[in-house]
Formats: C-alpha cells, sequence, structure tokens
C-alpha cells in the first residue's frame, strides 16, 4: 500500500473519480434544471405557453436521471461504507425539490410557472449544478 | 451523512400526499352559488369512479316512476333525438384528438381512462323503433355510420343534422326509413383541430331556420396558447338553407347540450367550467344564451372573478362578462339537458328540465353521476335542484354508468337517458 502514498490515513477522504457511466447519469440534471430554469424565464417574459411545456419536459427528463444518479450514489455509498455523501444528500434534496416543481408545472396556464415556479427552478438550478461541482471534483492526489 | 440522506428522501413523501382537497358543504346550485376562494392544489385532486357492471341493478327513479333499458350494447351512446314517428336515434362516438404536450397530458389522460367502458366509439347513429307502442324498442339498427364522433342531433322538416366532430353535415330522411347511405352534406366545416373538447352540441331554432352548435375549448384554461382558442368556447348560430354562421355567444367553455325553453323560444345551454380551482371551483352551468353575450372564459368565471392562470390577463374582457343564470354544482359534468313540453310528467314534473350529469374527475368526493330535475315557471328556472336518477354509483363506490344525453319525449311521456359507461339507453316513465 505505501507505494500508493494516499495522502490521508483515511482513504474516504480521497476523493476518486465517478464512474463514467455515473458521470454521464449525473451530467443530464446538471444541464436540464438550468434549461428548465431558462424556459422558465422565457415563459414568464413571453406568456407563451411552448416555454413552460418545455420546461415541463425538462424537469421530468432531469427528475429519471436524478433519481437513477442518486440511486447509484447511495448504493455506491452503501456497498463501500464509504465515499460521497454530500453528492448523496444534494442529490436526494434535488430529486424532491424537482419533484415538487414537476407537480407545479402540472399547474395550467401562469400558475404552471409563476413566481412558486420559478423559484422551484432556481433552487433545483443551484443544487443540480452543487451535484456537479462535488460529482465531479477528484483529488488532485488521485488524479495524478 | 447516511441520515441527511434518509431525512431528505423522507420529504418526498409528505410533500405527495399534500394535495389538500377539502370540499366545504356549499350549496353550488341555484342563481347564486357560493364561489369560495380559489385553491391551486400541488397535485390536481384526480378521482375517477372505476366502473362496474350494473348486473341486473336499476338506476333509481323518484317514486311514481319506472326505469328500463331499452338498448344496451351500444358503442358510447351520447346523445338521443326522438323523430316524429317515434324513432329515437342515438350518437355514438369518441372523439378528440388532442396531442399531449406535456407528461401531465400523459399521465391525466391514463387516469381519466380508468372511469371509461373502453370501448371503441361506433362514430355512428343507432335507430331505435317500437313498432306495437309496448314501451319496448325491439329494433336497434345503424341508421348512418362511418361518422366522425357524432354528438349532436336535430330534426327539421324532412332532413337530420349531424354534428361530427369537425362538420355539420345534413342527411335527407323519408319518415321510417331505416337506413341511409347518402353520404352527409357538408353544411359547414365546425373548428376542429385539435379538439381538446370535441363534442359538438346541436339544437335547432323554434321556427327551424336557423341551427346552433356549441363549440367547446381547446383546454382547460388556456394551457394549449391562445392560437387554438379562435371559434373555441362559442356557440355557432347557422343559417340552416346557406350554411353560413355568425357567433351567437362566446366565453361559454363548454358547451355541451343545447335546447330550445318550449315557453320562451329561447335557446338554452348547459356548460362545463374549469378545473383545477379546488372542489368547489367553478360550478357548471345552466344558462339562457344571449346573443352577443360574453360568459367569461378564459379571464373569469360567474361575472367578474378573475382567473389568474391566463396570461396576460384582460380587464376589459372580464368587465364584459355575465353569469350565467344557473348554477349545477362544480365538477359535475352536465353533459345533457332536455326540457319538458306538454305538461311533462304532471304533478312535480310538468315545467322544468333535466340535465344529465356525467360525474366528476377532479374532486375527492364525487359529484354529479346522476339526472336532475330544475323546476321552471315562465321560462326561467324557480326553485332547488332535485336528484331525478340516481344510483350510477354502486354500494362499493364504483360507477355503473355515466349520464350524458337526456331527452324528453312528448308523445310517449319518457325520459330518455344515454349511459356512456354500460353503453345503455335508459328509459324513464311514470308508473302505471
Amino acid at each position: 500500500m505505501k507505494e500508493f502514498d494516499l495522502p490521508s490515513a483515511n482513504p474516504s477522504a480521497a476523493l476518486i473519480a465517478l464512474h463514467p457511466l455515473h458521470a454521464i447519469l449525473l451530467a443530464f440534471p446538471v444541464s436540464m434544471f438550468p434549461g428548465a430554469l431558462l424556459a422558465d424565464i422565457t415563459y414568464l417574459n413571453s406568456s407563451e405557453m411552448q416555454w413552460s411545456n418545455f420546461a415541463s419536459w425538462l424537469i421530468a427528463g432531469a427528475l429519471v436521471f436524478t433519481g437513477l444518479a442518486l440511486a447509484w450514489a447511495l448504493i455506491g455509498m452503501l456497498a463501500r461504507r464509504a465515499g460521497r455523501g454530500w453528492l448523496c444528500a444534494i442529490l436526494a434534496l434535488l430529486f424532491v425539490v424537482g419533484l415538487v416543481n414537476a407537480f407545479q408545472h402540472s399547474h395550467d396556464g401562469w400558475s404552471s410557472v409563476g413566481t412558486t415556479g420559478l423559484a422551484l427552478s432556481v433552487i433545483s438550478t443551484v443544487l443540480a449544478l452543487a451535484a456537479g461541482w462535488i460529482g465531479y471534483t477528484v483529488s488532485r492526489e488521485v488524479r495524478a | 451523512m447516511n441520515r441527511v440522506v434518509l431525512s431528505a428522501l423522507s420529504l418526498a413523501a409528505p410533500i405527495a400526499l399534500a394535495a389538500c382537497d377539502k370540499a366545504q358543504d356549499l350549496d353550488q346550485t341555484g342563481p347564486r352559488p357560493a364561489l369560495p376562494e380559489q385553491n391551486q392544489t400541488l397535485l390536481p385532486p384526480m378521482k375517477i369512479a372505476s366502473p362496474a357492471g350494473w348486473n341486473g341493478a336499476m338506476p333509481n327513479v323518484p317514486k311514481g316512476f319506472t326505469i328500463a333499458p331499452i338498448a344496451t350494447g351500444l358503442k358510447v351512446p351520447r346523445q338521443t333525438l326522438v323523430l316524429p314517428n317515434g324513432d329515437i336515434l342515438v350518437s355514438e362516438g369518441l372523439g378528440g384528438s388532442a396531442p399531449k404536450l406535456r407528461p401531465k397530458d400523459v399521465i391525466a389522460g391514463y387516469i381519466k381512462s380508468l372511469g371509461k367502458s373502453g370501448t371503441k366509439g361506433g362514430d355512428r347513429i343507432t335507430l331505435l323503433r317500437d313498432r306495437d307502442r309496448d314501451g319496448k324498442y325491439e329494433l336497434q339498427t345503424v341508421l348512418i355510420d362511418k361518422l366522425n364522433a357524432p354528438y349532436g342531433m336535430a330534426f327539421v322538416g324532412s332532413e337530420l343534422y349531424i354534428a361530427d366532430q369537425d362538420a355539420l353535415l345534413r342527411f335527407p330522411y323519408r319518415d321510417g326509413q331505416t337506413r341511409i347511405d347518402a353520404p352527409g352534406e357538408v353544411m359547414t366545416k365546425l373548428p376542429a383541430n385539435p379538439n381538446h373538447h370535441w363534442t359538438k352540441s346541436l339544437t335547432a331554432s323554434a321556427d327551424g331556420s336557423r341551427l346552433y352548435v356549441g363549440i367547446g375549448s381547446n383546454s382547460n384554461i388556456g394551457e394549449r396558447g391562445m392560437a387554438v382558442e379562435e371559434d373555441r368556447a362559442v356557440v355557432w348560430e347557422i343559417d340552416r338553407e346557406s350554411g353560413t354562421h355568425r357567433t351567437y355567444a362566446s366565453g361559454i367553455r363548454n358547451p355541451t347540450a343545447l335546447a330550445i325553453n318550449p315557453s320562451t323560444q329561447a335557446l338554452w345551454a348547459v356548460a362545463n367550467e374549469r378545473d383545477e380551482l379546488g372542489a368547489d371551483l367553478v360550478p357548471d352551468y345552466l344558462t339562457s344564451v344571449k346573443p352577443g353575450a360574453f360568459y367569461g372564459w378564459p379571464y373569469s368565471y360567474y361575472g367578474g372573478h378573475v382567473d389568474p392562470r391566463v396570461h396576460p390577463q384582460k380587464p376589459n374582457m372580464v368587465r364584459k362578462a355575465i353569469a350565467p343564470d344557473y348554477a349545477l354544482g362544480s365538477h359535475v359534468a352536465a353533459l345533457g339537458l332536455t326540457f319538458l313540453t306538454g305538461g311533462g310528467f304532471g304533478g312535480n314534473y310538468a315545467d322544468g328540465a333535466f340535465v344529465g350529469e356525467h360525474g366528476s374527475w377532479n374532486r375527492r368526493q364525487l359529484a354529479g353521476y346522476k339526472v336532475v330535475w330544475i323546476p321552471f315557471t315562465n321560462g326561467r328556472p324557480s326553485g332547488k335542484l332535485r336528484d331525478f336518477v340516481t344510483g350510477f354509483i354502486g354500494p362499493e363506490g364504483k360507477a355503473r354508468g355515466r349520464p350524458v344525453g337526456v331527452t324528453y319525449d312528448p308523445e310517449r311521456r319518457a325520459l330518455l337517458i344515454a349511459d356512456d359507461l354500460s353503453n345503455t339507453v335508459w328509459r324513464v316513465i311514470p308508473a302505471r
């Protein structure tokens, strides 16, 4: 073990890269939630329903992949009894907020977005970007 | 950390259940219904009574009446029409082709399909005949087929008018005919794209010179964009000779049945109001249709009650909006209307109207699923609405039938009820 020269005595402190498939799953919410936010803003500026429809589909798609990425992270954490707790927590919160937002976007007309939908889209976007930041961060020592 | 994750996940469960939908004990019938605050829940409450057969049971009618099925095995019967010779016509169809624009459309469409029979619409008119006038309609035959989701029907002079979901058709008719093979003449095309609300109700003016067609909105509340709402949520008046039309009234969200009031000869309608503002909003209604009037949809309901879901809002249209005459209750889904003529059944049921209520999907406590009676005096509603035919919801809360069109047959003193769940036509007569 000595030749790897881990920076810490605790192996879980070193962040290894996500499995490529897990990284791809995570890429969907990272791009789709901000996409939904942009669609929401465009709807509120234009009153053109199709933008709200776009947001609905983006949120629904993002939720599916958030769920898959979360499941992967949870299984990894439970199996290795170590890993990315914060990624799990943020993805779980993102899933809940995204689900509420999906319901909000199922309302008809202006209520599909309005203040609540926009706020939920902003929160989902922040959480999705945070999940990406954490998920794609690896320890320099491991990467080198 | 695991604890954080688990507590985050456990948030999801109560949120999913948060679609509170408390129906209040409000009187929402009559000329001035109670209209509570709007309540847009996170999830729209959806509850549909799942279908169950009649298994020999019958709908309940008031004392002094009997009910019996006169036709079964139909293919989604909607409206009925009594011809001068006593033959009964039944329109059978299931239309609509509105694309699923959102995930919600997919899910809601599935849930609503659970309350339907699964029968494919017949796209035809069936004729029922009682040769010996014993109340049993022994002949059940297809008069016209290859139609496109027919709904409204009218008979004037020697011609039969059928409102398909995309066109008003005229057929020549001879007394006693049991089959019409001649193709219908298209009097006018009707707005049909994409037909979110597809039913085209139809009636003729008292003198027969005009036809009225009810054209429902293309959405609940404009969520398909306002471009598709051109010529929707309106009643058209069509010249019977030329087929030209004008908009007779507008803002009437889904005028599902039209009828001429025999006392005043004015046009009346039942209309289905908007959903997803709460269990007790917005009451469906029965109203005289005033020429040129605007009934609010989508901007407001019952006059000036603004719907916040419409953007941009139009205060000038809200100011124009008038309230309908008589509320029937929220989410009852009124689909049938007929007036009594010639003294009706006498007694308590001499002057008034029957309304067929298909039943709710947008509230926890089921509403509708029955035929109600509204007494009239001098051509105006004059009292409380009363249940007339009930029992469409069985003891286990399952739907055995769902009423659609209602037609009074004055010659035979009978009320006909099309039931599109059990694919039956029921007939109510005074008990001998």
